[in-house]
């Protein structure tokens, strides 16, 4: 009822001519979602690259939020299509068939498990069988502590393993969630305002995290921070009303006049 | 890779610890030797002799107190509150009330193979669904699965629409008054308003006999603990820990990869099944059932049984159960008016002041000693 048994056809490309355009993570094509009337999303395209990482930034209520809805598959298209690793239509699938597939989702406001433990939290990401009959028997296993403690230092928080999530400072709550996309193991990483919360010292450390995953695996990261995305070194899209508006390195984006307008005619 | 994994048996029995062991201990020497010592063989003038009351009613309140936890697991852990529980137990009584009634056999009033209630409507044989319940097995049979199968179908279509919360509460409560009025006609065949009553044995066994109450009573006692240790290892294995999070982030957990429907619908049914065990044990003891069980006054008091006790603790639900029906049947014979009002404020205030009910209390109270 839950697998999803489809092609995961790696390497298309190697027998065409474009294997770049061929060797995209996602591929959002048209899409568009209005909300009694108003389009969030207006026939937007958009292709993400295997491994890649990007930055999407934009004003408030440009429709950054609601592109992950549709890809998550929390919110459906009116029209147009999102294909994940080329062959899976991602409009077919149900939230947890889409997180099976290899996308983890981080969320603006940021959701852990506030009455389970750090660990806890970290365990019930874990990439595994998801099924009940799984879980009923389940024990926690060395290999899942070993896991555990490796996401633990990477997210700067071993020291509170034991302690309630819920207990957490704002950034260490952004970085448990993180951590739970991580043990997730996904191929596409979708990360909404990550570091919004956090002070100056683990906004920079987030960087030198995101940085780290570059080549291993497909980042998409929405955030405002300039400083923040400046330090990521990626490409950026600009969202306004619903599509692409630009697309470059920052300081070409920001020299933009069109980008200059849509900011400061707010 | 090979681990030297412990194996299931050992730790499903090992998540319920050793103080609840402990418990275990001191309430099954309770239960299987000194009360039933204490009924059979004391003279009833003697000052530790438990009376037939007694006894009935400890026993009636601990298959309530299985219902409490069977709420527990789906409303304190899960965070669905049902308000068709009471429609499950009934279920459950009424499946093992036919056999009951089937063994009536020629003594009823009108010393028919049909029961008084058939004949008085002229019916000629038993309906079809009445096949086969004269035999012991498939009557338990019954029990298990009727109830579990209804509550299956039910929960299917009420988790994969995510009808939550209130709206959850109101269509179950919909579920069990709708059979309610079904079990109230006479055409339906059990028995209409009257439901059931005047049983005479079970396995040929007189019903009144001493050592019947006993054992009915032992085997609430055991059904009860069971429950309890069942609990404990759901709560804490790895679907307990998911459960209480799709409670409290549902979101999170869908996009973690999990389908919330099966772990809902799983503890839903588990808990439907105990409810409907409950309720078997129930019926033979109070010698009646009929369909005033599926009331919503019922469902809405198994509520609070557990609210009162705590939810999403185990303990705390048993203790609410005793703690409130043991209050119903003072107030009762004392002031039988003023019971309603009573249940109400008790509602009341622990809903405002007790979030976490006795157990809650309790805790504090020894926490706050401690500092
Ligand atoms: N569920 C919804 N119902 C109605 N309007 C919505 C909903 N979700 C988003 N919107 C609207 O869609 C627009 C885009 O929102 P969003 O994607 O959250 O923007 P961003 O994340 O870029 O700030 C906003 O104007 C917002 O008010
Ligand atoms: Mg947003």
């Amino acid at each position: 009822m839950s697998d999803t048994s489809v092609n995961m056809a790696h390497g298309m490309g190697e027998n065409l001519s474009e294997p770049i355009k061929n060797n995209s993570i996602l591929q959002l094509s048209n899409i568009t979602v209005s909300f009694d009337g108003f389009r969030a999303l207006n026939d937007l395209t958009l292709t993400f690259q295997v491994n890649e990482l990007r930055c999407i930034i934009g004003p408030n209520g440009a429709g950054k939020t609601t592109m992950m809805d549709v890809i998550t598959g929390k919110t459906r298209a009116d029209s147009g299509t999102v294909f994940f690793n080329q062959t899976i239509d991602l409009s077919n699938l149900s939230e947890p068939e889409i997180a099976r597939v290899g996308i983890g989702r981080k969320f603006q406001k940021p959701t852990i498990f506030e009455n389970h433990t750090v660990f806890e939290n970290l365990e019930l990401a874990m990439k595994v069988d998801k099924r009940v009959r799984h879980s009923l028997f389940a024990v926690v296993d060395d290999l899942t502590r070993d896991r555990i403690s490796d996401t633990l230092r990477l997210i700067h928080l071993g020291e509170h393993t034991e302690q309630v999530a819920g207990r957490l400072s704002h950034g260490q709550k952004q970085w448990l969630e993180i951590g739970m996309l991580l043990m997730q193991e996904p191929q596409l990483l979708l990360l909404d305002e990550p570091v919004a919360g956090m002070t100056d010292d683990e906004t920079e450390r987030t960087g030198e995290l995101f940085n780290s995953l570059k080549g291993k695996q497909s980042l998409v990261v929405v955030e405002h921070d300039m400083a923040f995305v400046e330090q990521l070194k990626s490409n950026v899209i600009v969202l306004h009303e619903g599509s692409v508006l630009c697309e470059g390195d920052l300081a070409t984006v920001q020299a933009n006049p069109k980008v200059i307008e849509v900011y400061l005619g707010r | 890779m090979k681990t030297n994994r412990t194996p299931f048996v050992i730790r499903f029995f090992a998540a319920t610890g050793c103080k609840g062991w402990l418990a275990i201990g001191f309430f099954s020497l309770l239960t299987f030797v000194l009360v039933p010592a204490a009924h059979l063989m004391l003279p009833a003038d003697h000052a530790l002799h438990v009376s037939d009351y007694a006894i009935t009613l400890i026993g009636k309140v601990m298959c309530y107190a299985i219902v409490a936890v069977a709420m527990d697991l789906i409303w304190g852990f899960a965070g669905i509150l049902s308000l068709g529980h009471g429609l499950f137990f009934a279920l459950g009584g009424y499946a093992f009330g036919m056999y009951l009634m089937r063994s009536i056999g020629l003594d009823g009033v009108y010393k028919s193979h049909l029961t008084d209630f058939m004949v008085f409507l002229d019916w000629k044989e038993y309906p079809w669904y009445w096949t086969g319940t004269e035999h012991f097995l498939y009557a338990v049979f019954l029990v298990l699965v009727i109830p579990a199968s209804l509550a299956f179908v039910f929960g299917y279509f009420a988790f994969r629409s995510r009808i939550k919360g209130v709206y959850f509460a109101i269509i179950s409560q919909a579920l069990t008054f709708a059979f309610m009025l079904l079990f109230f006609r006479n055409a339906t065949g059990f028995g209409g308003n009257n439901g059931f009553t005047d049983f005479k044995r079970i396995l040929g066994y007189s019903i009144t006999a001493p050592e019947m109450r006993v054992t009915l009573f032992a085997l609430s006692a055991f059904m009860l603990m069971f429950t309890l240790i069942l609990g404990r290892y759901l709560m804490q294995s790895k679907f307990g820990r998911i459960l209480t999070a799709i409670r409290d982030a549902e979101m999170r957990v869908m996009f973690l990869g999990y389908n919330p429907l099966w772990y809902k619908l799983f503890i839903w049914t588990v808990s439907a099944m105990l409810c409907a065990i409950a309720g078997a044990l129930y019926v033979p003891q109070v010698g009646i059932i009929n369909p005033s069980e599926m009331s919503t006054a019922n469902s809405i008091e198994i509520a609070i049984w557990t609210a009162v006790g705590g939810r999403g603790t185990l303990v705390g639900p048993v203790i609410g159960a005793f703690l409130v029906n043991l209050s119903k049947s003072w107030f009762t014979v004392a002031f039988p008016e003023y019971w309603l009002f009573f249940l109400g404020l008790l509602f009341v205030v622990v809903t405002l002041l007790l979030p976490q009910g006795m157990v809650g209390l309790w805790q504090k109270l020894r926490h706050r000693s401690m500092r």
